[in-house]
């Protein structure tokens, strides 16, 4: 049935605001397409609709905030009833069940949705009214949503951006002011405010992965001499823009690796493990601002290393921009996290549920090491699993590294 | 040439205070940038002042002073 839901856009959020649709009833919609806009504690999202149809109904308006799994629009695929024949021969109660089994967790909230959602004019008028005058302020999402947090007018914010856009940094800016205007007391409030809601939400799924899952680490020291020497040769001959980074090597031996043992590829759902086909891995990409996404580059092993560079920046981009796609937030199978350009040599990860592993790499560093029996000097990295006991084991574990060890030191088959 | 960096620096550093950041301290650690960050920082320079520069000579770049020197240096070859 072409239910459209707030989708799980990860384990650390539970609600997303509903800015925009961009479509209207009416409209054909085909797998894929960005039909809505919503405000996340990562910024705007654009949410794809998974299913080909005619969007016959719209069920929720912008400015409403979502629990996930609240239905928010039918998308009629040929041969299925019309919204109005569900609601007369089956009523409703088929939708509240199936609302309940999507999203077990979320009975309460989300089957309020139904048809009571339709606004008295004057209520649609005063929020269409307000939604209005919101765009006219332009200010970048980030900085909406510091605003939103900590209740500021963004009509009082000077912004310093081209075209006058408000940035984050100008809402900071505008808080220091008031914070130093208003009489002395915690003034150290301001500074830790903006990151409050994501910090919360990174707080929820980081304890219950602790709380949850019994993890166990593994690591290993890679020799990356032939990996860098590749890399450096490679990248004498491109231009600037094309220049390749180690992190495209180390996704892509990911993703191989995973090719050779899956279990570590896949979702702890149902007190079973749920091995993943394809392989979307979550890079880890840190915000300026504080705060972490891990946005998936989808089908990594498929890819070649200039697709993935692609993809890379491309995300890294729109990560900080806040302007991601749903299924880049909700479907990675697995999370990578390399901490090597901020120094750290080894990476001890929590696993963001429902994933079952994830792979920590840190800086890549000169050692002393011992290859066939000659003591030398190599670049090595220091690559560390962390994975969920009750999905996979030591040895599975073992295995996985092993061949990613291999992948990285056979640059060949690595690009095959 | 340093007023041209520094407006590079802040599209890559939005938030950080340029007038703040000493000439002589590591760019990449006092402004907080990745490896991805460093390299939109270099292709920029090269869009903007049409310096390609080549990844062996980075760690001649680590300062803002180091940057100022180089930029000029390959400039008025």
């Amino acid at each position: 049935m072409g239910e459209f839901r707030m989708p799980s856009l990860g384990a650390d959020m539970k609600a997303a605001t509903l800015v925009e649709w961009h479509v209207k009833e009416g409209a054909h919609v085909r797998r894929g397409d960005i039909i809505a806009d919503v405000e996340t504690e990562k910024g705007d999202i654009d949410v794809e609709v998974y299913e080909e149809g005619t969007l016959e109904k719209i069920l929720v308006q912008p400015g409403e905030k979502l629990p996930v799994g609240t239905l928010m629009a039918y998308v009629r695929s040929e041969g299925e009833p019309s919204w109005e024949q569900l609601q007369t021969k089956q009523g409703e109660s088929i939708l509240k069940a199936s609302s309940e089994a999507a999203q077990p967790e979320l009975s309460e909230g989300t089957a309020s949705v139904s048809t009571e959602t339709k606004s008295t004019p004057k209520v649609e008028t005063d929020l269409i009214q307000s939604l209005e005058s919101e765009e006219r302020i332009k200010a970048s999402p980030l900085a909406k949503m510091i605003a939103t947090e900590n209740h500021i007018d963004l009509h009082e914010v000077q912004g310093t951006r081209p075209n006058g856009a408000i940035g984050r940094a100008d809402v900071e800016r505008y808080m220091h002011q008031k914070t130093d205007k208003a009489p002395a007391e915690q003034p150290e409030r301001s500074l830790q405010a903006p990151a409050t809601t994501m910090r919360k939400a990174i707080a929820n799924a980081m304890a219950k992965s602790n709380r949850e899952i019994p993890h166990y680490y593994l690591d290993t020291h890679i020799d990356m001499s032939h990996a860098l020497e590749w890399m450096e040769a490679e990248n004498r001959n491109r231009p600037v823009k094309e220049r390749l980074l180690n992190s495209v090597l180390l996704i892509k031996a990911v993703a191989l690796a995973l090719t050779e043992v899956p279990e570590l590829n896949g979702y702890w759902i149902d007190n079973e493990l749920k091995i993943q086909e394809a392989i979307h891995i979550g890079f880890a990409i840190a915000l300026r601002r504080g705060g972490l996404i891990t946005p998936a580059i989808h089908h990594a092993d498929t890819k070649s290393l200039d697709e993935l560079m692609e993809n890379l920046k491309d995300l890294t981009q729109r990560t900080r921009e806040g302007r991601l796609r749903s299924s880049e937030l909700s479907d990675a199978t697995i999370t990578l996290t390399s901490l090597g350009d901020r120094g750290v040599e080894t990476v001890y990860g929590v696993i963001y549920p429902p994933q079952v592993a994830l792979i920590g790499f840190g800086k890549i560093l000169d050692q002393v090491w011992v290859a066939q029996g000659m003591l030398g000097i190599r670049p090595l990295v220091h690559a560390t699993l962390a994975a969920d006991h009750r999905a996979s084991d030591g040895h599975q574990g073992a295995r996985f590294l092993d061949a990613l060890s291999h992948y990285l030191q056979d640059i060949p088959q690595l690009l095959n | 040439m340093k007023e041209r960096i520094l407006q590079l620096l802040k599209k890559t550093a939005p938030e950080v205070n340029l007038s703040e950041l000493d000439p002589k301290a590591k760019l990449r650690e006092e402004l907080d940038i990745d490896s991805i960050d460093w390299l939109n920082l270099i292709v920029s320079i090269d869009e903007e002042l049409g310096i390609d520069i080549p990844e062996s000579d980075y760690d001649q770049l680590t300062t803002l002073d180091e940057m100022i020197h180089y930029l000029s240096r390959i400039k008025h070859e």
